[in-house]
């Protein structure tokens, strides 16, 4: 350390404020810890808030209601073509929803007396780290929370750096919208990305490496969603790669392995996301890292240093927003001497196209897999009053079972409000419920929930 | 007819042991309550009786091993018919509970009674076990696992009354072991990770580095957990022991001859017993969660006992209500059971107050650390002849250095000082202490 250079010693500082960083920084300062957040952009939200979940969840609303305003011809209600201001849709993404939840994060982080400094943070040991940046200064800690996150994957060969291609994080921005867009890679965010482009009036094309959309999830959920694709894209290319991507006067030339070369205005790859572990002088602490990147964790979010706990995305799979920030409580909590651990059963996914995706627990392939009996029940939304009155029939409700005891290892859902539907199979699945104890709720009538109660009814229909 | 014998949850927030020896070989024919394996676990070294007659088809584990409540340790074959039903054969860990077993079917193991087999979830046994999230908290709090635990909700799901039912079982009579502290980080010994890290001793010279054994880091952590959670005061005080030194040794061959030997720490429990009697708030447990002060209605009193493996505090209970020279054959059988390491975790708890006679090593005095979650502790060096001023005449007198340390938010010095003065009064006039024996 060199005179004059700032000296903070603190209880805990999280390095990065994304969904599980300010978890966890928020419950450490609740905690009684003297917290700080050390963020490259210095603001609390993350990918999750400025390049990830909120702003795609915003686009995909305004996908939402232009397919509404389009199916409600069939019902006897014509509004015409809509008319999109892409300048006002941005400036209400930015402004109305990623502004005013940054802003929020902010107005808790000073109400917990939790500081948010500015720079990228380099660990110098177990016990020390310097924030480079704009106010250069030296943080002593007893512990570190790493939450650096996850960026998007860049594969070899796709073009990266080339102009027209680029990642979710570019797609959100929503600079302008190509008439002609390639989508590489069939899982979640090109999926959503690409339901957003085609609802702003692209042309979207989908490349899909493996046999089918949304790999590893159960096929009998992707079905109504693939059905639903195929109308809303140009063209979906399964068990197809890409061979080539270069620029060709002002558009993007692409070959498809067996097809010819076409051109494309834009060219989005989505072809999932890598851990964020580099750059940060773990090195100099016990940290373990895979050769992915991935920080290595215990139940209780401690690293192989026992100053150094790390949750999110830059611990691996799933990385998903909502299990980080549980994973943060924990870091903090266990910081703080409590007897908390990532011993979650249930991380629910939502994939939010039109129809959504949801599951939690086991599913039907992880059982198949592992050779464990397990019995299936599936409600099909064809029979539920409330999905008829939507005109939405394109959905189906299953439940996955413990054949001996009843119990509900695994729930998924397609349909329209899956993502929401999901939270009452997560209950169910993390507090060990039964199918008969579904079966025995009163669920609202008429409801999409029913489809729930339904399943496990079917279950115990002969008992 | 084969089955499997794992490793019983041996109650108190125990979830491991280490394996010491194994007595028997594979192929072995044995009887049922046949030394099978000696344990070691935080509490005590213990050996574990076969559960059934049979013959040994394969040890699991060997000596030195690590093994956490739940663990196969053998498998046995040709099990006598009647002893129990057959393991499920679909990689079940566990068997259930057999009819033919006591009902208590996850007791520690001790030498009296023979541990059983540890009940099987029902089902799948890969997987969480099911428990609502509040559960699984609750588990962790009172270091029950929950693996070990016999489900009762539907489904085999395990409630909050399986895992307090558990940890009662584990615990002392009077209520639950207080919770271990969850270690706050990484390292298998909780302070270190609050303390600084090291420096590397290497540059100055050559080290060698030593795994701790389980008693060792037992004793850490309850210290720790102790220094660090009780304000602790301490009161000094001297007894003149003089008359009762004449007593025991005049009493010495009377005592031998009935198969006892008379010692000084035996009147200690019996004085300590009668003064705590008067002093109930050192025979007690601060609540902290409730608030409350549990004062014991028994007077369990623990013996420090050094072992070459380490620090041991055997329980002899009811002192109170017993006669000296009981007190006294007791605590003989106690220590020798202790120092050849075949304490069971039944003479090892429920104690509520503390002696530590350090006498035998010398010194003038020490200060010793309350023994969690008791309130007091009382420590006494070496006696020594000195040189006393008696009505103006310099006398030689036998005397006998004592150091009581208690919880300050318990007590205050003015208790601790009255319930040492009432020791030192029973101590230096044995005759007043005969009263109460």
């Amino acid at each position: 350390m060199v005179m004059g250079d700032l000296l903070r010693e603190v209880d805990a500082v999280v390095v990065g404020g994304g969904p599980g960083g300010y978890s966890a920084a928020f419950r450490a300062a609740e905690l009684g810890l003297d917290t700080v957040v050390v963020d490259a952009g210095k603001r609390l939200g993350g990918a999750c808030l400025f390049e990830g979940c909120i702003p795609s969840k915003a686009l995909l609303h305004v996908a939402q209601v232009v397919h509404e305003v389009e199916r409600a011809k069939e019902i006897g209600v014509e509004y015409g073509e809509p008319k999109i201001s892409i300048e006002t849709l941005r400036a209400w993404k930015d402004d109305r929803v990623i502004g005013k939840l940054a802003r929020g994060l902010d107005g808790v982080a000073l109400r917990r007396g939790v500081e948010v400094i500015g720079g990228r943070a380099v660990f110098e040991g177990s016990s020390a780290l310097r924030v480079e940046g704009d106010t250069p200064q030296k943080i002593v800690f007893k512990h570190a929370i790493v939450a650096t996150g996850s960026l998007p994957a860049v594969l070899p060969g796709l073009g990266s750096g080339t102009a027209g291609v680029m990642d979710s994080t570019g797609a959100l921005e929503l600079a302008d919208v190509p008439a002609e867009l390639l989508v590489i890679g069939g899982g979640y965010v090109g999926l959503e990305l690409g339901t957003v482009y085609a609802a702003l009036g692209s042309h979207v094309t989908l490349v899909e490496m493996t046999d089918g959309l949304l790999p590893g999830v159960d096929r009998d959920l992707v079905q109504p969603l693939a059905r639903r694709i195929d109308k809303l894209f140009a063209a979906v290319h399964l068990r197809s790669k890409v061979a080539a991507v270069r620029e060709a006067a002002g558009r993007v030339e692409v070959q498809i392995e067996g097809q010819e070369a076409r051109s494309f205005d834009r060219v989005l790859v989505a072809v999932g996301r890598r851990a964020q572990s580099t750059g940060l002088g773990l090195e100099s602490t016990r940290v373990q890292i895979d050769e992915r990147g991935v920080i290595g964790i215990d139940e209780r979010c401690r690293t192989a240093d026992p100053r150094v706990f790390a949750v999110g995305d830059v611990t691996g799979e799933p990385m998903l927003a909502h299990r980080a920030m549980r994973q943060g409580r924990i870091a903090a909590e266990v910081i703080a001497g409590r007897a908390s651990e990532f011993d979650n059963v249930a991380v629910p996914a939502v994939v939010f196209t039109d129809p959504e995706v949801a599951w939690c627990g086991l599913t039907e392939r992880e059982a198949n897999e592992a050779n464990r009996p397990v019995k299936v029940a599936r409600f099909q939304w064809a029979a539920s009053g409330r999905a008829a009155t939507l005109a939405r029939s394109d959905g189906l409700t299953k439940l996955i079972v413990d054949p001996e005891s009843g119990r509900v290892l695994g729930v998924g859902v397609v349909g329209p409000g899956a993502g929401e539907l999901i939270a009452e199979g997560a209950l169910a699945v993390e507090t060990a419920a039964l199918a008969e104890d579904v079966a025995a709720t009163i669920h609202a009538h008429p409801t999409l929930s029913e489809t729930f109660m339904e399943a496990a009814q079917s279950l115990l229909a002969g008992g | 007819m084969a089955r499997q014998f794992v490793l019983p949850d041996l109650g108190e927030g125990l979830t491991e042991a280490e394996i010491v020896a194994v007595l028997v070989r594979e192929g072995d024919v044995i009887q049922e309550d046949a030394p099978l394996l000696e344990v070691e676990t935080d509490k005590a070294q213990v050996q574990i009786p076969s559960p059934v007659g049979g013959r040994v088809e394969k040890i699991h584990v060997e000596a030195g091993q690590t093994v956490k409540v739940g663990a196969v340790l053998v498998t046995f074959a040709d099990v006598e018919s009647g002893a129990v039903a057959a393991a499920p054969d679909r990689g079940s860990v566990a068997t259930p509970p057999s009819p033919a077993m006591p009902p208590s079917v996850a007791a520690p193991p001790s030498a009296a009674t023979p541990p059983s087999v540890a009940p099987a979830a029902p089902s799948s046994r890969s997987g969480p076990v099911p428990a609502t999230p509040s559960t699984r908290r609750l588990a962790r709090e009172l270091g029950v696992d929950l693996r070990a635990v016999l489900p009762t909700g539907p489904g085999g799901r395990v409630t909050d009354d399986d895992v307090r039912a558990a940890a009662a079982r584990a615990s002392t009579p009077a209520r639950a072991a207080p919770p271990r502290p969850a270690p706050a980080a990484a390292t298998p010994l909780a302070p270190a990770a609050l303390a600084p890290p090291l420096p590397r001793f290497e540059q100055w010279g050559p080290v060698e580095r030593a795994p701790l054994s389980h008693l060792r880091r037992t004793i850490a952590e309850r210290m720790t957990l102790s220094a660090s959670l009780i304000p602790h005061v301490t009161h000094f005080d001297r007894a003149d022991i003089t008359d009762l030194d004449a007593l025991i040794r005049n009493n010495l061959e009377a005592a031998r001859a009935r198969g006892v030997t008379l010692t000084l720490t035996g009147f200690l429990l019996k004085a300590a017993a009668v003064a705590l009697g008067a002093h109930p708030q050192f025979n007690a447990s601060l609540d902290t969660a409730s608030g409350e002060l549990i004062l014991k209605r028994y007077h369990h009193l623990g013996v420090a006992v050094a072992t070459e493996r380490g620090l041991i505090v055997p329980v002899i209970r009811d002192v109170d209500k017993k006669p000296l020279l009981a007190v006294a054959r007791e605590l003989a059988a106690l220590a020798q059971r202790v120092r050849e390491g075949k304490a069971t975790l039944d003479d090892l708890r429920g104690g509520t107050f503390t002696i530590t006679n350090i006498g035998a090593l010398g010194g003038t005095g020490a200060i010793p650390i309350i023994n969690y979650p008791e309130v007091a502790i009382l420590a006494v060096a070496r006696a020594r002849e000195e040189a006393v001023v008696r009505g103006g005449t310099i006398v030689p007198r036998l005397i006998l250095p004592l150091t009581l340390t208690f919880d300050h938010r318990v007590a205050d010095g003015a208790d601790g000082a009255r319930l040492a003065a009432d020791l030192v009064r029973l101590l230096e006039h044995p005759d007043q202490l005969l009263l109460e024996l």
